[in-house]
């Protein structure tokens, strides 16, 4: 596979369609990002999918030069599947939103997940639907104002992330729209993962749900409200880096304590470590800084190379077929 | 029109010689009617009788034994010629339990035989029937001929050297009646005994005790002193073409078209669906056939499912789903997205009764009119329709054909008569198919999505691997001239009209319309679609040889129909319309070609009777 591909740039990613998002809108960060990290990944370009569903961030496969198939809406994982199953070589990417991936598509986005298929999947996360403007979304706050909430949402949130852990992910990232450096590295690792690699990418809808991740963005603010893991780095954060994550081994839960004096207590990031990525994952404002980086990863064999190694028999031609027509009980009339 | 039951007609075996024979093997979920039927049939074949089988089992996996819900039934229809249903009325029903009897009497001719295992008529089973008397006992069977016999204890004495458990013992049964069945109609065991020694290949002992009861149970017929009347029964051989033949189910010959469709393209093929009644058997098939072109995906639910085989079609291969009538509704958002991207997809719709969760079990023509219109939007697909069990087999290969070379969705229209229902197959010669290679596009010159071929109207298929053939389509509304999106109202007319024609002109890429049995022209056609063929034929057959200018004409095209049907029927003063819903097609038929076609409906879960059809045709005949 590696053998002298043409070196590609940026631009060899970009097509001719003009970009639709609305100004200022965080998926024109990750489209760059992404159009950057795919002469990094060093693999055939006529090798790469995108698929997505419904919504603004689906619009995203008409902006790449590659292979793009803008389905319907929640189906992007099970259509990547079948791309993959059909295609074992080919890099499948999946491009979703909140509403498309854990409204609509929740039950596709688990069966992905919990299958370990082989796929990229990128959620771009705004915690509203944006493309019928405004609504609500699974992933919004509760007490969201929105069209169909005028006094505010009455719904739970979910957890993208925690769904993820829950359906059996391998593979679990979180990252940020205009973290260009951070998001490529969280997207090289993903792609380099054996099975199905979930990344949650937290963008900003400037027009209907402007500043929601504003306190992880801000530069100011973000020291104290976001959290960079990293395996086997302690976990600390602050302006001076002055704070770090603990565990409370009385009652399984995270606190924020100073690192002074608590050197030794820090936790260190393992992201083969499932308990503690649940709880990495949970952690949110306005008492905990919310966690970027690979929160999980886990070696298993994927159900694409798995299904292939079941299907590997000697493969049968015409000749074979017309044994199978005859095969059973058979007679002859003369 | 009403269906009503034709009266005279019915078939009897008072004669030593008999020409045809209905045998209804019917016992409890747990009895082994299924397998006892299967192997009287492959007996029947292998005698050289034509003949054409029906199961008719409960929905409950497990019913409590002796419960009426739980009866378990399989019809067999064997004769001298041209069998094509599983048979109007009974002439033998074997009933191994009062639940058994009770729900299948009605099925009995006048005069019929009736064997009952006297041995499970028990206070017990006789209330759990519903039963205040026994009918054993009373004259309730005084118009039928009645054979007795402790089954139970019959079974116990052959199988005793085994060493089998009571329980074990008393499954044998099953076998016992299949040897006595076996005598009654003079057909060789010896099919049975290899399937039996094969069955139970780990466990000896137990083929030994089934083997030995099979030939208790013919000895048996052999022996006794049985009523008058009850003898041997010899059915003619059928003439029929020669050649190698096997028994195949629609379900088998569908899997088995799917697959030489597959060989014919050099294509994969990914079935991907989620487990339905009568559907699942199709999966079943296909996913032990691994070292064909066939890679079978269980998805998460039938979105997925259409959506995966739609993936896999976008990916190059040739993606193929199946479901009944709740599931094929669920996937019709996907269809949609294969009509509007122009991608190659095979949908299977095994019909069962409806609306909602309907009649899982039973079977119906019902979602023609979804097949044909159940979806949003102006999104025209072709759709196929089986006629017979063997016929799935062709019309699998040419949906797969027509998906293939205009680049569309094709629905096969089977359903759970069909599926489930087993008749003689001619064994076909692969080499004499028609091969229908596809050749993926890979010129990158001016290569765009939207390039077409000239006479069939499809968009190049460019799969992803190819270097150079980088392209993007979807959902929303493509530029003709680019196929990238486009919001251009006149765009969007041409690409509609587009559509439409692309299916349209598949009318002259199938063969014309024929008359399936009679004159081409005459007082009468009856017109028929999917799994009424048997019944039809039959019926139509018999007005004939009465004298009636009638003909049958069945349609396997629905959409597109062939261009001559309206023609066709035009050379008749009158045309009639059976189908199993209540009118479907024969909207079409009025609306297309102005005919005015009169229906024959019967929504009743099971398939029509020759009879009735009969019956319908002598009523309107009289009125022409």
């Amino acid at each position: 596979m590696n053998q002298a591909l043409p070196t590609l740039t940026l631009k060899d990613f970009a097509t001719d369609q003009e970009v639709r998002w609305c100004p200022g809108c965080g998926d024109y960060a990750i489209l760059k990002t992404i159009q950057k990290v795919m002469p990094e990944l060093n693999r055939p370009k006529e090798n790469q999918v995108f698929v997505s569903g419904i919504g603004c961030s689906s619009r995203f496969p008409y902006y790449m030069n590659t292979f793009g198939f803008h389905t319907i809406h929640g189906r992007a994982p099970a259509i990547a599947t079948g791309v993959k199953l059909a295609n074992p070589e080919l890099d499948v990417w999946v491009i979703t939103g909140d509403g498309d991936g854990f409204s609509i598509g929740g039950n596709h986005m688990m069966h992905a997940i919990r299958r370990n298929v082989n796929l990229q999947i990128l959620l771009f996360n705004n915690e509203i639907y944006g493309l019928t403007k405004g609504q609500y979304s699974p992933t919004s706050q509760v007490g969201t104002q929105s069209p169909s909430s005028p006094s505010g949402s009455v719904d739970a949130p979910l957890s993208p992330c925690l769904v993820s852990l829950g359906s059996g992910g391998t593979f679990i990232a979180r990252s940020i729209d205009t973290e260009a450096k951070h998001l490529s590295g969280i997207v090289k690792r993903g792609s380099e993962h054996d099975g199905t690699a979930f990344i949650e990418i937290l963008q900003n809808c400037p027009i209907y749900n402007d500043g929601v991740f504003s306190q992880v963005k801000d530069k100011k603010l973000a020291p104290e409200f976001r959290v960079e893991v990293n395996h086997g780095k302690p976990i600390t954060f602050g302006q001076e880096n002055e704070k770090g994550i603990m565990l409370d081994r009385q009652s399984l839960s995270l606190q924020v304590v100073q690192c002074a004096g608590n050197e030794n207590e820090i936790l260190i990031h393992d992201e083969q470590n499932k308990a503690q990525a649940q709880l990495l994952a949970e952690m949110k404002g306005p008492n905990f800084p919310i966690a970027v980086g690979v929160l999980y990863k886990e070696e298993k064999s994927s159900f694409v190379t798995d299904v292939y190694e079941k299907i590997d028999v000697p493969k049968s031609g015409p000749g074979e077929f017309q044994e199978l027509l005859e095969s059973g009980h058979t007679w002859e009339v003369k | 029109m009403q269906v009503v039951e034709e009266k005279d007609n019915h078939l009897n075996v008072n004669e030593k010689e008999t020409h045809d024979v209905v045998v209804r093997f019917a016992g409890d979920s747990g009895d082994g009617m299924q397998l006892t039927g299967t192997n009287f049939t492959q007996a029947t074949a292998l005698y050289g009788n034509d003949l054409s089988t029906f199961p008719d089992f409960p929905a409950e996996i497990r019913a409590p034994v002796g419960a009426t819900f739980g009866v378990s039934a399989f019809q067999i229809y064997f004769g001298a010629d041209d069998v094509t249903t599983s048979g109007d009325d009974v002439d033998v029903l074997v009933a191994m339990n009062p639940a058994a009897l009770i729900t299948n009497l009605g099925k009995l001719v006048k005069g019929g035989l009736v064997i009952v295992d006297k041995g499970a008529f028990t206070q017990k089973n006789l209330t759990k029937a519903k039963y205040e008397i026994n009918p054993l006992e009373d004259n309730s069977l005084d118009g039928f001929r009645v054979l007795s016999i402790d089954i139970h204890k019959q079974v116990l004495t052959a199988v005793e050297p085994y060493g089998l458990s009571h329980k074990d013992a008393l499954r044998c049964k099953n076998m016992w009646t299949l040897g006595l069945v076996m005598w009654l109609f003079d057909r060789d065991r010896s099919a049975t005994v290899e399937s039996l020694n094969k069955k139970f290949a780990a466990k000896p002992q137990v083929a030994d005790a089934n083997i030995a009861a099979l030939n208790a149970g013919h000895a048996y017929g052999e022996t006794a002193e049985l009523p008058a009347g009850i003898h041997v029964y010899k059915v003619p051989k059928a003439k029929v073409p020669p050649g190698m033949y096997r028994n195949i189910t629609g379900t088998q010959a569908l899997a088995y078209g799917l697959i030489a469709g597959s060989e014919l393209a050099e294509i994969d093929l990914l079935f991907a669906s989620y487990p339905i009644t009568p559907a699942s058997n199709l999966l079943h098939e296909l996913s032990s056939k691994k070292g064909f072109r066939v890679k079978t995906f269980q998805a998460e639910d039938e979105i997925a499912a259409v959506c995966s085989a739609m993936g896999a079609s976008f990916a190059g291969s040739l993606g193929v789903t199946s479901s009944a009538g709740p599931g094929i509704a669920l996937k019709a958002e996907g269809i949609s997205l294969a009509v509007a991207s122009e991608l190659p997809l095979v949908i299977v719709n095994t019909q069962r009764g409806g609306p909602s969760t309907g009649l899982p079990t039973k079977t119906e023509q019902s979602d023609f009119n979804m097949a044909l219109f159940g979806r949003h939007g102006d999104t025209p697909i072709p759709v196929v329709a089986a006629s017979t069990a063997t016929d799935c087999f062709d019309v699998a290969i040419e949906a797969v054909r027509l998906a293939i070379r205009y680049m569309t969705p094709v629905m096969i229209l089977s359903d759970g008569y069909l599926a489930n229902a087993s008749e003689p197959w001619k064994i076909p010669n692969f080499d004499s198919l028609k091969s229908f290679r596809v050749n993926h596009y890979d010129d990158p010159k001016d290569f765009k999505p939207s390039i077409r071929d000239k006479n069939t109207k499809a968009r190049v298929w460019a799969k992803p691997g190819t270097p150079g053939m980088e392209h993007r389509i979807g959902g929303i509304e493509k530029s003709f001239e680019t196929g990238d999106i486009s919001y251009d109202p006149a765009n969007h007319q041409k690409m509609t009209e587009l559509r439409k024609e692309k299916v349209a002109q598949i009318a002259h890429d199938i063969p014309l319309q024929e008359v399936s049995f009679g004159e081409s022209e005459g007082k009468l056609a009856v017109l028929g679609w999917g799994s009424t063929y048997g019944a039809i034929h039959q019926a139509v057959k018999r007005a004939v040889a009465d004298g009636m200018q009638v003909s049958h004409i069945h349609v396997r095209y629905l959409s597109p129909m062939p261009s001559n049907l309206c023609e066709i029927l035009s050379k008749f003063d009158s045309v009639l319309v059976p189908e199993m819903n209540t009118g479907q097609f024969i909207k079409m038929i009025r609306s297309e070609f102005l005919i005015d076609a009169q229906g024959l409906n019967k929504i009743a879960g099971q398939p029509f009777k020759i009879g009735e059809i009969l019956a319908a045709i002598v009523e309107k005949y009289q009125d022409l």
